[in-house]
């Protein structure tokens, strides 16, 4: 009986162990956390160490300032900084703020074009890590309900 | 037939990259007119492109990104004949692959 509950003690930390180095190589590459339903905030303190990020006027985001559907709004990001390391997306007054995380290579210009939803009027948010540090730069989108046009 | 579609354009010393790819993203909120039951949440976590097997980008997305995301990078350099390859993974644990040469 007690061997028996040796045997079982062991396979068990065994196999937690495995599951542990699994999930952590897992959760390197996408975190539940950083991904889930949380106000601007919380998703920033997730993100990133520091709270103040200061605005850059060398971060170009293109994007609609009227948006008339919310479900696909285009926008680009370009950044005249060296060394880009990293570029968030942000949409502040969606569920879930964060909307991707590029990680660019150095033979990659600091150039990214996506389509994004928003739920609701809201300032979009992008971050850029250069160097270790972080820039930023937001811009107002207003999402028209009703398709009038606005 | 592949979920990913890859167009490549040669510029002045840069290629531009532009993918899009067919996928509902639903982010576990919206509800099925027919039965009124939630749509499960089923969207792309990971996004990876590669030019001769070497990452460039590797990106981590959310639920905020559209229906049939559409991506655009641009490579410093490239030449005709290089593979660009895209690659993505769901929540649901899907995936796909495609590659094309830089024209």
């Amino acid at each position: 009986m007690r061997s028996n509950r040796r045997v079982f003690l062991k396979k068990t930390a065994i196999t937690s162990g495995i599951g542990l180095l699994i999930s952590e190589t897992a959760h390197a590459k996408w975190l539940a956390e950083l991904f889930s339903t949380s106000s601007v905030e919380t998703s920033f303190n997730h993100s990133f160490e520091t709270k103040t990020i200061s605005l850059s006027d060398k971060i170009n985001l293109k994007i609609p300032t009227i948006a008339e559907n919310g479900a696909v709004v285009p926008l680009t990001v370009s950044c005249s900084l060296e060394n880009v390391e990293q570029i968030y997306i942000f949409v502040e007054k969606n569920p879930v703020p964060l909307v991707a995380i590029f990680n660019l290579s150095p033979d990659i210009d600091a150039f990214v074009s996506a389509r994004v939803k928003m739920a609701k009027t809201s300032q979009v948010t992008v971050i850029v890590k250069a160097e270790s540090r972080l820039y930023k730069t937001q811009k107002l989108v207003k999402v028209t309900i009703g398709g009038c046009g606005g | 037939m592949s979920t990913i579609k890859i167009r490549t354009k040669r510029l002045e010393g840069k290629t531009q990259i532009r993918t899009l790819i067919s996928h509902p993203m639903e982010h576990g909120r919206n509800k099925d007119e027919a039965t009124g039951k939630l749509i499960l949440a089923h969207y792309i976590q990971e996004l990876i492109v590669k030019h001769n097997d070497k990452i460039i980008v590797s990106s981590q997305l959310g639920t905020g990104i559209s229906k049939n995301p559409y991506f655009a990078f641009m490579l410093k350099g490239g030449e005709k004949g290089d593979i660009i390859s895209v690659s993505w993974k769901d929540n649901l644990g899907k995936s796909d692959s495609q590659t094309r040469e830089i024209e």
